[in-house]
């Protein structure tokens, strides 16, 4: 699973869960493969992420150095900065571990880099 | 036509043997494609730009390598562990979620360029298990993907309704999460190429795409008063004189010899012969 999947994702599936958003990630195996650099996209998806978010999740998997805490408001000029996000979002995997939904601490295991969201029937809202 | 969600749910059907059929099968792969690239077709995604996309019921991440080749990056969502495990053997690019598409998608507002699903919806229209309500896990599928689209995009769903009431039933509920848009039919007079698409829009109601094949479909309407007109004038009476002329110039053209057109010609004998 990428940070940019985790970073969109939410556990509000569950009964009762209101946001579940951000799920936590407990990673075991981390997988680093490189990916095309798509400048282009990665500056269009900015906007959509929740930047606190990903810094936390980044650091959660001990991937989190090099990204600052607060996303500069030129950062579409920042070409090295606009790497270390695509690093961040497409080229770190996690392949073994857990989501933990933050409301209800359900825990969805990730293993082969496919995080399990199967609910049983008595959680479906 | 078999219809495999009346043998088992899918998390069952599509086990080990079925999943390796996706990687073999070039019929069925072929197919997938087909209607994959259909499907992107009717998106209509802004030229040049990488979107990203969701992908639903992905299995193997056939249709996604559609969407890889156009340059966009996609998420795939599908019950069946067995057909992510050959997606994953495939390294597809997209990233892959186990997950019931009919408990929703459970995604961040406004992430999804658009969204996309080869031949997924007709599984949700069966109840699999007791606590299955197939209206309300649609409504659920769309309202929830409804919210997790960005503003102007679609959702194109190739699938295969089994009757009316399920086409009624899926477009019914489209509508009611808030969907514009409606059911397209590409070649719809053919039995076989014949292929069922929703066609969903977020941004108000806009034309529909035009289907595939629909092009003289019509048959060109004759009376039957135009028809037995048409069919006397070809055919002249026999021993008449037109007929006679018509077929002493066919024997001529024919190089046989002929006797010279007379005043006598196609004339009867007086009687006192």
């Amino acid at each position: 699973m990428k940070l940019l999947t985790h970073n969109l994702l939410s556990s509000k599936s569950l009964k009762n869960v209101k946001v579940g958003y951000p799920l936590r990630i407990v990673a075991k195996d981390v997988k680093i493969s490189e990916k095309e650099f798509n400048m282009e996209f990665v500056t269009k998806m900015i906007p959509k992420l929740d930047w606190k978010v990903l810094v936390e999740a980044a650091i959660q998997i001990g991937h989190g150095n090099g990204l600052p805490e607060q996303l500069v408001d030129d950062y579409e000029e920042d070409e090295d900065l606009l790497k270390k996000i695509h690093h961040i979002l497409m080229e770190v995997e996690v392949i073994n571990g857990e989501l933990i939904c933050p409301e209800t601490e359900r825990i969805f295991p990730i293993s082969s880099g496919i995080p399990n969201l199967l609910l049983n029937e008595d959680e479906v809202s | 036509m078999s219809r495999p969600e009346h043998l088992a749910p899918p998390e069952i059907f599509y086990n080990d043997t079925e999943a390796r059929k996706y990687t073999q099968n070039s019929r069925m792969i072929n197919i997938q494609l087909e209607m994959a690239e259909r499907c992107l077709e009717l998106l209509m995604l802004p030229e040049n730009e990488t979107c990203l996309l969701l992908d639903l019921g992905c299995g193997s991440g056939l249709s996604g390598s559609v969407a890889e080749e156009s340059g966009h990056i996609w998420f795939g969502m599908d019950i069946s562990e067995s057909m992510l495990t050959i997606a994953k053997e495939r390294e597809v690019e997209g990233d892959l979620l186990l997950s019931d598409i009919g408990n929703g998608v459970p995604f961040q507002p406004g992430a999804f360029d658009g969204a996309y699903s080869v031949s997924t919806l007709q599984w949700l229209c069966n109840a699999d298990k007791s606590s299955h309500k197939p209206a309300k896990r649609l409504y659920c599928l769309f309202s929830s993907l409804l919210a997790c689209l960005t503003r102007n995009a679609r959702a194109v769903f190739q699938f295969y309704p089994e009757n009316v009431h399920q086409t009624d039933l899926v477009v019914t509920q489209a509508r009611k999460a808030g969907f514009f848009g409606g059911l397209l039919v590409d070649f719809p007079d053919s039995t076989k190429a014949k292929k069922y698409f929703l066609v969903l829009m977020t941004g108000g109601a806009m034309p529909m795409p035009t289907a595939l094949g629909t092009d003289n479909s019509q048959i060109n309407y004759t009376s039957k008063r135009e028809r037995m007109i048409k069919g006397h004038s070809s055919k002249l009476v026999k021993k008449s004189k037109e007929w006679i002329l018509e077929k002493k110039e066919r024997r001529r053209r024919q190089g046989k010899t002929t006797r010279e057109d007379t005043k006598y010609t196609g004339r009867s004998r007086s009687g006192r012969f």
